[in-house]
């Protein structure tokens, strides 16, 4: 179970999170939407501590931090239990695709080098890249990428897996792969929290629609209730946007 | 002017291999010797690790501001006037501590250089699967950091084995000293520099051939 708070986030004086509470329940899938610049990636990333929030209180799991007190072996234990999916994939570059998803399980869980590479070599097969076991980064196409990036969230075994516009660096052709790898790990309940512009993945996959503008959430209901009948003008607003683009 | 003396030229050619290991010896050391320094002052500098992070800076400028011959001289003469446990630093040590504290503070800077060139996302991915700091940098960071400075640090490597040549005005008998004693000996000066000139160079150009071997292995990596 993930839990915040009043959770802020301010760069300077700009509020960019407006005290957040939310409760997500272990298996859901939420997807996160809203106008550019609202603070999706910042939620984010606070939840992963790649951002240091600014106050609130954040669980995850049986661990909860007081962000303005978060110590040092606090911030590592939350990163530990967070998963990044990136949009710009950002695979190691020196390690290969088997690597890149070992990583962790060596590095920060210290498993043995046999068990890890195990582990790390069915993930690969799960998410369909077997024979890209020793290929490079930079020998694969954007849609094997990120499949690998996923990999490794896998990995982590975390409660939670956060992506950030998963699809949205990848040419069109390798968008449905990496949507359908999402699928079947929300069929598996891995619990999820996905900002998106992919409206069909929001309608057909997600538990729970969140919109938030603003820094705070506007409004959040199940997909049929965002999207046919929502209540806040903001989110008609948005939605009647993204929609002229991207039918559901 | 007399014709060359190629006969002295060949019988100089094994006196002189023999003192050939002393150089590279050096060298070698003195550039293991440097490159941990370096890593080390480079991630102080990047993390900027405070106090240390300024008496780098201090130490960094110092070394770069200075002759090497000056180093050495302060090393091997003006060391054991200061501290009088010292009386006995030979010139071999005298001398690799000057190579690998002059060096060091040129290559903390190509490290420098290399470690802020890493590309974000990559350090972003290290800390957020919960690496440490000190695991992101060993583990991401300089690996991909080394492939950057690799070409330049292999050009301090080379100018440190012809640096080395100033160890014989600490009274070490290595390639120059050798050659220095044998051609005061002989007066055949221009035969017996230009045996030692030829056999840095073949050190030299060996190393090259090296440098592009690794470059091509290190880049395997990010070639399509
Ligand atoms: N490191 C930073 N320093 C200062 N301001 C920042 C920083 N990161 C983000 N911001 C600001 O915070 C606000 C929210 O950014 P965020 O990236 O979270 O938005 P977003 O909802 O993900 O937008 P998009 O849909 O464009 O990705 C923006 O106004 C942005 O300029
Ligand atoms: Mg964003």
């Amino acid at each position: 179970m993930i839990k915040l708070d009043s959770l802020s986030k301010h760069f300077g004086k700009t509020v960019v999170l407006d005290s957040i509470d939310l409760t997500i329940e272990k298996g859901e899938i939420v997807v996160i939407i809203g106008p550019s610049g609202t603070g999706k990636s910042t939620l984010l990333r606070c939840l992963n501590f790649l951002e240091q929030p600014t106050a609130g209180t954040m669980t995850v799991g049986d661990l909860t931090v007081d962000v303005k007190k978060a110590s040092r072996a606090e911030i590592l234990s939350m990163r530990r239990r967070t998963a990044f999916v990136f949009q710009n994939y950002a695979l190691f570059a020196n390690k290969t695709a088997l690597q890149n998803i070992a990583e962790r399980l060596l590095v920060v869980d210290k498993w043995p080098k046999e068990k890890a590479y195990r582990r790390a070599r069915e993930i690969l097969d799960q998410i369909g890249l077997g024979e890209k076991a020793d290929a490079y980064p930079a020998s694969m196409s954007g849609g094997q990428q990120q499949r690998v990036g996923i990999g490794r969230a896998m990995a982590a075994g975390a409660e939670v897996i956060l992506f950030d516009e998963p699809t949205s660096s990848l040419d069109p052709e390798w968008v449905e792969e990496v949507l359908g790898l999402m699928k079947q790990l929300a069929s598996e309940r891995q619990t999820m929290m996905v900002v998106t512009h992919e409206m069909s993945f929001a309608r057909d996959v997600a538990d729970r629609v969140i919109f938030i503008d603003g820094g705070r959430i506007v409004e959040q209901g199940p997909p049929s209730e965002i999207f046919y009948n929502p209540q806040d003008p903001r989110t008609k607003d948005f939605l009647k946007k993204i929609l002229a683009t991207n039918s559901v | 002017m007399d014709v060359l003396n190629v006969e002295y030229m060949l019988g100089l050619v094994p006196v002189l291999l023999r003192y050939l290991p002393l150089t590279l010896q050096l060298a070698g050391i003195g550039m293991v010797l440097a490159l941990i320094l370096a890593c080390l002052f480079a991630v102080i500098r990047v993390l900027r690790i405070p106090v240390l992070n300024q008496l780098t800076i201090v130490f960094i400028s110092f070394f770069r501001g200075t002759p090497l011959l000056v180093q050495l001289f302060l090393f091997y003469y003006g060391l054991p006037q200061l501290v009088s446990a010292l009386t006995v630093i030979d010139g071999i040590t005298a001398t690799t501590m000057g190579l690998t504290m002059h060096f060091s503070a040129y290559m903390a800077e190509s490290i420098r250089a290399a470690i802020v060139g890493v590309d974000r996302s990559q350090t972003e991915a290290a800390l957020s699967i919960g690496m440490t700091n000190g695991q992101m940098m060993r583990r991401i960071v300089l690996p991909q950091a080394t492939r950057v400075a690799l070409p330049t640090l292999m050009n301090y490597f080379i100018d440190m084995i012809k640096a080395t040549s100033l160890a014989f005005t600490l009274g070490v008998t290595e390639l120059m000293g050798a050659t220095q004693k044998e051609a005061s000996g002989s007066f055949l000066y221009f035969e017996a520099f230009i045996v030692a000139a030829i056999m840095y160079w073949i050190v030299v150009e060996l190393l090259s051939k090296l440098q592009n071997h690794l470059e091509i292995r290190l880049n395997k990596a990010y070639n399509r």
